[in-house]
């Protein structure tokens, strides 16, 4: 049976909250969830007046709910932030077309300019043709290589401030369990960051570092904001499939193990002797990299050079010839070239 | 006792409509049996009936699969007992899955 909200005592709730276990209603659950994400922006101090933030809009749940929720937030504490919806087209024919049209609608609903970036725009080529290129099998190097750095040239080409992306508590505590999996000792202790990237790149945030899945699904659903669900058409990853389902198991016996696992990955202290890569920069285009080259950069040298093969698998030797552009032998060129479809 | 009952469905997002033909919401009529029918029941009935293909994306065991949310009446499950909440005539239950998309 319905009952009352345990904090206004008077109108009936409508979810219990994993958080915190309160049952509230409509209005004091969105006051809740607005009040909470302002606490992580402002105890993070987040931004500062007059900044240009690029909201990373996918037209899914997190980035939409991110965006109305920054939106309202900048109106109601005057942030002084000048918000931008940012989205990047990866050129896949028929694959963002839904997700964009919804990115334009929200641009219309919250009354935010909108930038569309294209793989085009910012690689010289689109999906559909890297993969004519690589073929379907090695596809999904390229996806998820140019998908990380996408959001990031982006915001550079637009000259944004930030960039701040919608991963909510459940996506963090996914992250820290597939590095600890993963033994990726470097990336476990960054990935809990609410900031990352300061040095030179241009600063990402997570204002809903905090914030359940649940929430944020529920949070839509009874705004009734406008999202459409997107997943790679290409591979969707099995292994952190896994992962995620694991924790969606755990969280329906005690929800708190979300929080609990990001706690553990914030707190985690690495010892002073393991080796950690030294984070430099690409020599070409600047991007954060531990090579002379970043995985990015090496890829789209392969395209050009019509050596498809020079991204997959490691060829970090010939980095400092591609960053002269100096010409590869004969024999180098004849490894690089077969791809199998 | 004898009522017929029928339920108003509704799936949103992604895993969730995909799993149902791509049907957004129906209209059902539960047979109707000597007790009142409860969740944990609909759930069975949902299964054989509606499900066509890999049911284990919807259910699991027998309650849904984590990560799939279920209002009644506008309102979170966890609130109403879950399983055991006792249907009514006209319910308006929706699963929204939270598995896909960001
Ligand atoms: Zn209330
Ligand atoms: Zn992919
Ligand atoms: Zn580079």
């Amino acid at each position: 049976m319905p009952i009352p909200c345990s904090s206004c005592e008077k109108k009936l709730a409508v979810l219990k909250r994993p958080k915190t276990g309160h049952s509230l209603c409509k209005d004091c659950f969105f006051w809740a969830f607005e009040e909470e994400t302002h606490q992580t922006i402002t105890s993070a101090k987040l931004f500062h007046q007059g900044e240009t933030v690029g909201i990373g809009a996918s037209g899914g749940k997190d980035s939409t709910v991110l965006a109305h929720v920054l939106k309202v937030l900048n109106e109601r504490y005057h942030y002084g932030l000048n918000l931008i919806l940012l989205s990047v087209d990866e050129g896949i024919t028929g694959y963002r077309d839904d997700s964009l049209e919804t990115v334009k609608r929200n641009q219309q609903q919250y009354d935010l300019p909108l930038k569309i970036v294209s793989y085009e725009e910012l690689y010289g080529w689109t999906m559909d043709q890297i993969v004519k290129k690589v073929g379907l099998k090695n596809n999904c190097t390229f996806c998820g290589v140019f998908r990380r750095q996408a959001l990031d040239r982006g915001a550079m080409m637009l000259r944004v401030d930030k960039v701040c992306t919608g991963h909510n508590a459940d996506d963090i505590a996914e992250t820290v369990l597939m590095n600890f999996l993963r033994g990726d000792i470097a990336r476990l202790r960054r990935c809990t960051a609410i900031t990352t990237g300061s040095e030179g790149a241009i600063p990402r945030c997570k204002p809903l570092k905090y914030a359940y899945e649940k929430e944020i699904v529920l949070y839509a659903y009874f705004k009734k904001l406008d999202y459409f669900s997107t997943e790679c058409v290409y591979s969707p990853n099995a292994y952190r499939g896994y992962a995620r389902a694991f924790l969606k198991d755990l969280e329906s016996i005690r929800p708190s193990a979300i929080m609990a696992v990001i706690h553990s990955g914030e707190n985690l202290s690495v010892k002073e002797d393991v080796k950690m890569p030294v984070q430099g920069t690409c020599g070409r285009c600047g991007y954060i990299s531990s090579q002379g080259l970043c995985k990015a950069c090496v890829l789209l040298e392969g395209l050009n050079r019509g050596l498809p093969k020079l991204g997959i698998g490691k060829h970090h030797k010939l980095h400092s010839r591609l960053l002269r552009d100096q010409p590869l032998t004969e024999r180098e060129e004849k490894k690089l070239k077969s791809v199998d479809f | 006792l004898n009522t017929v009952y029928g339920l108003h469905l509704g799936y949103f997002t992604g895993g969730a409509e995909l799993l149902f033909n791509g049907t957004k919401e129906q209209h059902v009529k539960l047979p109707s049996q000597s007790e009142q029918w409860d969740v944990r029941q609909l759930l069975v009935w949902i299964k054989t009936n509606l499900l066509k293909e890999r049911p284990e994306l919807f259910i699991q065991g027998d309650t849904v699969r984590p990560g799939i949310l279920v209002l009644i009446n506008e309102a979170d499950w966890e609130l109403m007992g879950q399983l055991d909440y006792k249907l009514e005539d006209r319910d308006n239950i929706v699963f929204i899955s939270t598995l896909h998309g960001g």
